[in-house]
């Protein structure tokens, strides 16, 4: 097949390099070398595809007019969160994790790849003093990807196969976890038991944290900030319950509060877990996932990681350089012996979370954390004030609450499909997900957010309310 | 051939750990205060924390200025080798990443777009996931792909998840407790099936260079739940009898999951559907032009037949009329693998991707894949200390072809390992070496693609020519490489020793006192 001008992504396409690659090999035609395919193997029609686009022009415009028929959350005000926030990206991060050298490469050598593999390590070391934990490895697909294979290392660590969760969690994560346990038919099953929440605090009932657990609980697995934007005041009580069986404790945390909230690393937690996407990843509806693992560093531990390590390292002349650690008790090194299993994963974005703390840095973090949790708290006292609106737990949340809409008479789909109309995302409906929470709705408030963003929302939703 | 090999050097900037840099005080981002209502009405930030919650001390993070954290990643980035130089890394086929869908990507209208927004303000996006399932089940035959697996492997993992929900549909899921593979596979493939809590079942390679079918026939029974495979494997040799392999698992009631891991060799001439497959996985990361980011955010991009469909972890786009939806309705959908429903941005630059290309441009591609890889062979093979697995097989290989240094190894003492080491020496990326097993001694394998010119072809066959010449004159120059980098190889202490490993600076400086 030859064309009447090479393509702009294949240098071999101009017809007269194809010849000499082709005369090289004493053949006329390509068509010799697929002679291991049975013919019966072979397709017989030409593929039915659009015509291609092979105009960067026309590509442009193309994908351009499909686009712009999003509308994103720069174009509208908007307090969706729930496991995917809108926190401003520092323009650094988006030009470094843009840079080709970042962009495009697979895996070198630990001198080739020195600088990706320096910035890794600089992500999680950066992470564990956020963390307060020693041991961080390269993230995984997602928090719930993260959270599944920590309740798995625990079960391995424990030999025990039993977790105990909230009730109260978010359903995309709960789902990834559900699937992460296995079920029940197979032998390496992990039982899901759920925790009461209190109705009132939205924080883990401890009384019943304390009767479900015994000998046959492998992890308690907590959130702080919970789902419901709860900051978990128990968490030394929850770890040391845990710990009081030979339960493992693990914490699932929002990492851009760590500049205000206590590290898990000093509540007890063995592992901590949680999305890196707030560090300086726009969202890219859901693409902007990646989930961290922490924990002690203790062989205990560090045997049982599914994720690559990446450890400092020197060289043969006393340089640092940055190799793999235990890469062998990985699924790479050991087939369906290893550790759960690893693979290309979320490592473009852990450069740009490691850029990110850079800049921030410790008064960074904490000014952020300061912002968000006052900005949050002022917005649910306004939406509170609103007739027929209820804040449910009015203090003590980070940057997420639940807003009750019960009196209002009114659906949370209807109010939002009119906040929509009136340019406004509001928060995540939970009436399906949490029906004992009523008509709710879960909302976000981040440093995007001005006080006068925040006033269109209370004035936006009153208005709707009244109509 | 005449190559002039080039000067390289790699970028030594001596770049400090992070950790080590900043100046207390100094600040790199700043944020504003609460306005004053905000402040007087919400209180202060330490009274809204609990007490028992509230951080004691900071985080022990660097304190730099805006542009010395810049120039420090940029310096980190040019000591990063990357595509700059030529990649011929196998089994994960190097492609062009176009600019083009990288600026369209980082747009507000991808990059701000939140999962949960309501589908009427997403319809550019679900537009873009429906039209690339169209092209995927036309390159396939399948019925319906779901883009929520962030990767090959959780491709994988979300067909083992499947099998699980199939089989437990028909009540056998506690007898259909095996997994079929071969040697060959993807570790990706045994591990997830392990990870899903089934049992693996490894068929081992006959001389001609896949397991034969009695092999498989006596590995199938009433416990099979599936086949986990991929064809061609990574030495380029092809399975012409996996027609009948997958009418032996379907005939003993297991599913047949096609790993396409190497689909660049065979897109356009086959297609899994009509080889009888129930599903297949294409990586969108490597096939289909999205940037390998250094290991992700990739997408395994998952397919099958409309009667598993339902299966598929939720939710996935339809057209109703003229408007596009999220439909999460199946009672026995898997739930989800991984939050969400995959990497967008990544969608649209394997959309865009599959566009610009065409099927003309794919079945080119397709061609001068596996066309360079066999002029790649003949030129390889001429070189001292080099030969190819399954040498008696004589027929051309698929894109790739698994080498051997063994020989050279048994003459000179240089290993594979230090022949990557010093090919970085001339801006020549490291190649693939092989899964674990290895099936032969001291493996590479190399891919060329559609991507690279015959000219870096000529210039990566060339280094090698050199790094051969000089094992047979001078190794040490080969054992001790690299030499053109910013740092030489790693000394030969085990990070595998507890006192030793430090996966973060404060582990570090806890194991250095």
């Amino acid at each position: 097949m030859a064309r009447s001008r090479a393509h702009p992504y294949m240098p071999n396409s101009v017809p007269a390099v194809r010849r000499q690659l082709l005369a090289s090999l004493g053949i006329d035609s390509v068509e010799a070398l697929f002679s291991q395919i049975p013919d019966d193997h072979r397709l017989k029609k030409p593929l039915q595809l659009p015509p291609a686009l092979t105009s960067e022009s026309e590509l442009r415009r193309h994908m351009s007019d499909l686009l712009s028929k999003n509308r994103s959350c720069e174009d509208a005000l908007s307090f969706l969160g729930g496991g995917c926030w809108h926190h401003h990206v520092p323009a650094i991060c988006d030009e470094i994790v843009q840079r080709s050298e970042f962009l495009t490469p697979v895996w070198g050598t630990p001198s080739s790849d020195l600088g990706r593999n320096q910035a890794w390590f600089e992500f999680t070391s950066q992470m564990g003093e956020l963390l307060g934990m020693d041991l961080v490895a390269l993230p995984v697909y997602s928090w719930g990807c993260a959270a599944g294979h920590a309740i798995r290392m625990a079960a391995r660590i424990t030999g025990r196969s039993k977790v105990l969760v909230p009730q109260l969690l978010d359903p995309e994560r709960s789902a990834v976890i559900r699937n992460y346990c296995e079920p029940a038919e197979m032998s390496s099953h992990i039982e899901i038991v759920e925790v009461d929440c209190d109705p009132d605090s939205l924080l883990l009932d401890l009384e019943d944290l304390k009767g479900k657990l015994n000998d046959e609980i492998a992890a308690v697995y907590f959130e702080n900030p919970g789902y419901l934007g709860q900051i978990e005041h128990q968490a030394e009580a929850i770890a040391a319950a845990a710990k009081a069986c030979g339960a493992e404790t693990i914490a699932g945390v929002d990492p851009i509060s760590l500049g205000i909230l206590k590290p898990p690393g000093q509540y007890g937690a063995d592992l901590a877990v949680g999305s890196i996407q707030p560090l300086g990843i726009h969202m890219n509806c859901g693409g902007g996932l990646g989930g961290f693992i922490a924990s002690r560093d203790e062989p205990l531990y560090a045997y049982e990681y599914p994720a690559l390590m990446v450890s400092i390292a020197e060289t043969t002349h006393g340089e640092h350089g940055f190799g793999l650690a235990l890469a062998h008790q990985s699924s790479y090194g050991m087939r369906e012996e290893g550790k759960d299993w690893t693979g290309n994963s979320t490592y473009q974005w852990a450069i740009a979370a490691a850029a990110y703390m850079a800049l921030l840095g410790p008064a960074g973090f904490r000014e952020l954390g300061e912002l968000i949790i006052q900005r949050a708290h002022y917005c649910a006292s306004l939406l509170d004030g609103i007739d027929g609106i209820r804040v449910l737990a009015k203090r003590g949340f980070f940057k997420e609450f639940v807003v009750n809409f019960d009196d209002t008479g009114q659906r949370v789909a209807d109010i939002n499909a009119a906040l929509l109309r009136r340019d406004v995302f509001g928060g995540i409906d939970l009436s399906e997900t949490f029906p004992e929470l009523g008509r709710s709705a879960l909302y976000c408030v981040t440093e995007q957010h001005t006080q006068a963003d925040i006033q269109r929302l209370a004035d936006t939703l009153a208005e709707v309310l009244r109509t | 051939m005449s190559v002039q090999l080039r000067r390289y050097h790699a970028a030594v900037w001596d770049e400090p750990v992070v950790m080590e840099m900043g100046v207390r005080g100094r600040r790199g981002c700043h944020f504003p205060a609460a306005e004053a209502d905000v402040a007087a009405a919400a209180g202060s930030a330490e009274a809204l924390v609990p007490p028992s919650m509230r951080r004691p001390s900071g985080p022990e993070l660097p304190e730099m200025s805006e542009p010395d954290v810049l120039r420090h990643y940029l310096h980190l980035s040019q000591q990063t080798l990357g595509m700059m130089g030529i990649s011929l890394f196998g089994t994960c086929t190097m492609k062009y990443n176009p600019r083009l869908t990288e600026s369209l990507a980082a747009r507000p209208w991808i990059a701000d777009l939140h999962p949960g927004q309501d589908p009427s303000t997403l319809q550019g996006a679900l537009e873009i996931a429906h039209n690339l399932n169209e092209l995927l089940c036309e390159l396939s035959g399948m019925d319906q792909f779901t883009f929520q697996p962030a990767g090959g492997a959780d491709a994988a993992y979300a067909h083992a998840c499947l099998t699980r929900a199939y089989h437990a549909g028909r009540g056998e899921l506690e007898q259909r407790n095996q997994i079929i593979t071969s040697i060959q596979a993807h570790p990706c493939n045994p591990a997830t099936s392990a990870a899903a809590g089934f049992e693996v079942v490894t068929l081992m390679l006959e001389p001609d260079g896949y397991p034969s079918l009695d092999a498989l026939k006596a590995a199938v029974s009433e416990r099979t739940a599936a086949l986990m495979i991929n064809n061609p494997d990574d030495m380029g040799i092809y399975n012409p009898n996996i027609r009948e392999w997958i009418r032996v698992v379907h005939d003993a009631g297991g599913l047949c999951f096609y790993d396409h891991a190497n689909f660049n060799g065979v897109m356009s001439k086959v297609r899994a559907r009509e080889l009888g497959f129930d599903a297949c996985m294409f990586m969108l990361h490597k096939t289909f032009g999205v940037a390998k980011g250094g290991g992700g955010p990739a997408v395994g991009a998952y397919g099958c037949t409309a009667e598993l469909a339902r299966y598929l972890p939720g939710p996935i786009v339809r057209k109703a009329g003229d408007r596009f939806d999220l439909v999460d309705d199946s009672p026995v959908s898997i739930g989800r693998v991984r939050e969400y429903w995959g990497n967008v941005h990544q969608l649209a630059k394997a959309y865009a991707w599959t566009r610009a290309m065409g099927a003309e441009g794919i079945a080119e591609a397709s061609d001068m894949s596996v066309l360079i890889n066999n002029y790649m062979e003949r030129e390889l093979l001429k070189i001292r200390g080099i030969t190819r697995s399954h040498p008696d097989i004589g027929s051309w290989r698929m894109e790739m072809t698994r080498f051997s240094l063994g020989q050279l190894y048994e003459d000179t003492g240089v290993s594979v390992m230090d022949v990557q080491n010093r090919m970085v020496d001339f801006g020549v990326d490291a190649f693939w070496l092989s899964h674990e097993p290895w099936v032969v001694p001291q493996p590479f394998t190399p891919e060329a693609g559609e991507m690279w010119s015959k000219e870096d072809v000529d210039y990566w066959i060339a280094v090698l020519q050199q790094i051969s010449d000089e094992a047979y004159s001078n190794p040490e120059i080969v054992k001790t490489a690299p030499h053109n980098q910013a740092i030489h190889k790693l000394g030969p202490e085990s990070l595998d020793e507890p006192g030793r490993w430090a996966m973060t600076w404060r582990a570090y400086k806890k194991k250095q006192t």
